[in-house]
């Protein structure tokens, strides 16, 4: 077990690095500069750039860059004056990250939960009425459900607060809307592996031993079947976390997804840069976590190199 | 001897979108306590079906029990409620299943996979249902039980996993252990320790035990008495010595000719039986084995044979053991080399 961790942790090392370098060179790519939209002399621009270190050459840029990373440092963000990219996600990224995972949690335990019931009543109105609320889960994007929730919970109904992040009933609609999708891909995916599981010889086994149903199913059928959930678990994780954009923008939380979007327009690369690498880092963590998870439920991936 | 288990004219049909197969069409037998019954036949003759009905393991639906009555120590399993069964199962008949490498749960320590029954039936403390894998893991011949028993059945041989199988099986010291067909997915070797080992916890636990193959090497290592099926019935029965050197039924005979011996002739072709089963959709009114029966009389086809007493225990569905049938002299009887 030890060795796999070892064997992941180096992966996950490799990754990271491979998309910091990827994200510094593309970010340099896009036409124009930082300081374009500003109405400026070329003289304060070139002050501008000497100040940020912009007219060294890129490799040197790219040195730099990589040696303040190592130290946690982000660098200033080029558009807002004397704040630290730092600064910008440690004040945002809580809002963002909360949300993501509660999300998350919504996600999986309502889409596991989905699946079973499906699975267990196959061919029959649960199982219908489960897989119904799949496809309308996958196929109506966040922007057509929020607006719809917001309009009958909040605004018709009066039951939960139309807008921002101040407690827990404003947390239930955003949570909601940005988990419906991957709810519904857990659920799909739960209840075809439920399926697939219940022909296996094992259950034959359990059901010949004299277990009751209830001890079949939940020490013999879920445990093997959720194994392709947990592989998923890692880029759903990684859609919520970062995909919580336009579910902020909709519901007005304070997250990461405003400076992320307005970073890409200024082409304010410190900005860009330090959260792409902060999502990115968060997502291979996210992703290293679900193998070590993985390897403690399937006890045979633990030598599989 | 006494009765454990006394099955009458069970019927066991699946009900299919193309019709309703006719797996086993009214199959009587017994099973006295400790002895061993083979179930020889072709794939598909209903071995499997007619011991899965005894557990009441058959997915229902599509599947029914038509008819018949299948008495275990005295109660009616048929009629048994879904909770009662999960009393017997494991517990008073256990299964061992064709293929280890599939019937052990991938994500289970072995040790736990055994403890499972015992703490339901025996109501054993989960720290004590342990000790006791342990200790089955021993009988079954597994060494480094202590260590083997936190492992995971990836880690066993198929072997192993079959003898793990046996120890889950036997762990609450079942009265009739069914083995479907266990050796056939194991190595010639691994197959003759499994054999060896079955044999001697039976005479150590006194546990019945059916043992459903194709196999007759199987069957001469183990079998007390033989039910030979044909196309969901028994067509034949008798003692181990009976049906090796005086079998009566023309289908028992080919059985026994198509085994391969060691002086087979290299230049000589394996004797088989022509033909194929007859479709269960729609079974023949007389004897099914008539269309591939090299003896077959007009009678054969028009109406089923009963079942013919040769000597006491030992009888054959055929009509060439009527008296008014022509004397065949069977092409095989002294005993086949295994």
């Amino acid at each position: 077990m030890v060795k796999y961790i070892l064997n992941r942790l180096l992966v996950s090392l490799i990754t990271a690095w491979v998309l910091v370098t990827i994200v510094f060179f593309l970010v340099r790519l896009l036409p124009g500069d930082p300081f374009l939209s500003e109405k400026v002399t070329p003289e304060i621009k070139a002050n501008m750039m000497r100040y940020y270190g912009l007219d060294k050459p890129i490799h040197i840029q790219y040195v730099t860059f990589l040696q303040n990373l190592l130290k946690g440092d982000f660098g200033y963000s080029l558009r807002y004056k004397n704040r630290t990219v730092n600064e910008v996600i440690k004040q945002a990224f809580p809002y963002s990250a909360d949300l993501g995972i509660r999300a998350v949690i919504f996600a999986t335990i309502a889409g596991v939960t989905l699946g079973i019931i499906a699975a267990l009543n196959r061919n029959r109105t649960w199982d219908y009425l489960a897989m119904f609320i799949a496809i309308v889960g996958v196929s109506v994007p966040s922007f057509v459900i929020g607006p719809l929730l917001q309009y009958v919970f909040a605004t018709k109904l009066n039951l939960l607060p139309v807008s921002q992040w101040k407690g827990f009933s404003y947390t239930i609609m955003p949570t909601f809307a940005l988990s419906l999708g991957s709810l519904a891909l857990m659920a799909r995916l739960m209840r075809a592996s439920m399926l697939d599981v219940v022909n296996q010889d094992f259950i034959k086994t359990a059901k010949a031993k004299g277990l009751s149903p209830f001890q079949i199913i939940w020490k013999h059928q879920v445990r093997n079947a959720i194994l392709p959930v947990i592989t998923v678990l890692g880029p759903v994780t990684a859609t919520l976390l970062t995909g919580t954009f336009v579910v902020e923008q909709i519901f007005a939380i304070p997250g990461l997804g405003k400076f992320y979007v307005l970073g890409i327009q200024n082409l304010d690369y410190s900005l860009v840069l330090g959260m792409t690498t902060f999502y990115g880092l968060f997502l291979i963590a996210a992703n290293f976590v679900v193998d070590i998870i993985y390897g403690l439920i399937d006890p045979r991936i633990r030598i599989a190199k | 001897m006494e009765r454990l288990l006394e099955v009458k004219d069970l019927q066991v049909s699946f009900k299919t979108y193309a019709g309703e197969v006719k797996a086993v069409r009214g199959v009587s037998f017994h099973v006295d306590r400790g002895e061993t019954v083979a179930v020889v036949g072709e794939s598909g003759c209903g071995k499997s079906v007619t011991m899965q009905a005894i557990m009441r393991l058959i997915p229902m639906p599509p599947g029914v029990i038509k008819n018949g009555t299948i008495i275990f120590d005295g109660k009616d399993i048929t009629k048994l409620s879904e909770k009662e069964m999960e009393h017997i199962r494991g517990s008073e008949i256990s299964m061992v299943f064709q293929d280890p490498m599939t019937s052990l749960n991938p994500t289970m320590k072995v040790g736990a996979q055994i403890a499972e029954g015992l703490i339901k039936h025996q109501k054993m403390h989960p720290s004590k249902a342990r000790e006791k894998a342990i200790e089955m893991l021993k009988l079954v011949g597994i060494p480094n039980a202590e260590k083997r028993v936190d492992q995971y059945p990836h880690e066993f041989s198929g072997g192993m996993r079959q003898r793990a199988m046996i120890a889950i099986a036997l762990a609450c010291n079942p009265k009739l252990l069914i083995a479907d067909e266990p050796t056939t997915a194991l190595d010639v070797t691994i197959q003759a320790q499994i054999l060896d080992l079955m044999r001697d916890l039976q005479k150590k636990l006194n546990t019945a035990i059916i043992i459903i193959t194709h196999n007759l090497g199987v069957v001469a290592n183990l079998a007390q008495r033989v039910l030979v099926m044909y196309a969901g019935k028994i067509i034949e029965r008798g003692s181990l010595d009976e049906i090796f050197y005086n079998p009566r039924h023309p289908y028992t005979w080919g059985l026994l000719m198509s085994v391969p011996t060691p002086e087979l002739d290299k230049n000589k072709r394996l004797a088989s039986i022509d033909g194929t089963p007859p479709d269960l959709f729609a079974p023949p009114v007389g004897c099914a084995f008539a269309a591939r029966c090299e003896y077959a009389m007009r009678i054969c086809y028009e109406k089923y044979p009963e079942d013919f007493p040769v000597s006491d225990g030992h009888s054959a569905a055929c009509w060439l053991l009527h008296p008014m049938a022509p004397k065949v002299k069977p092409p095989v009887g002294k005993g086949v080399t295994l």
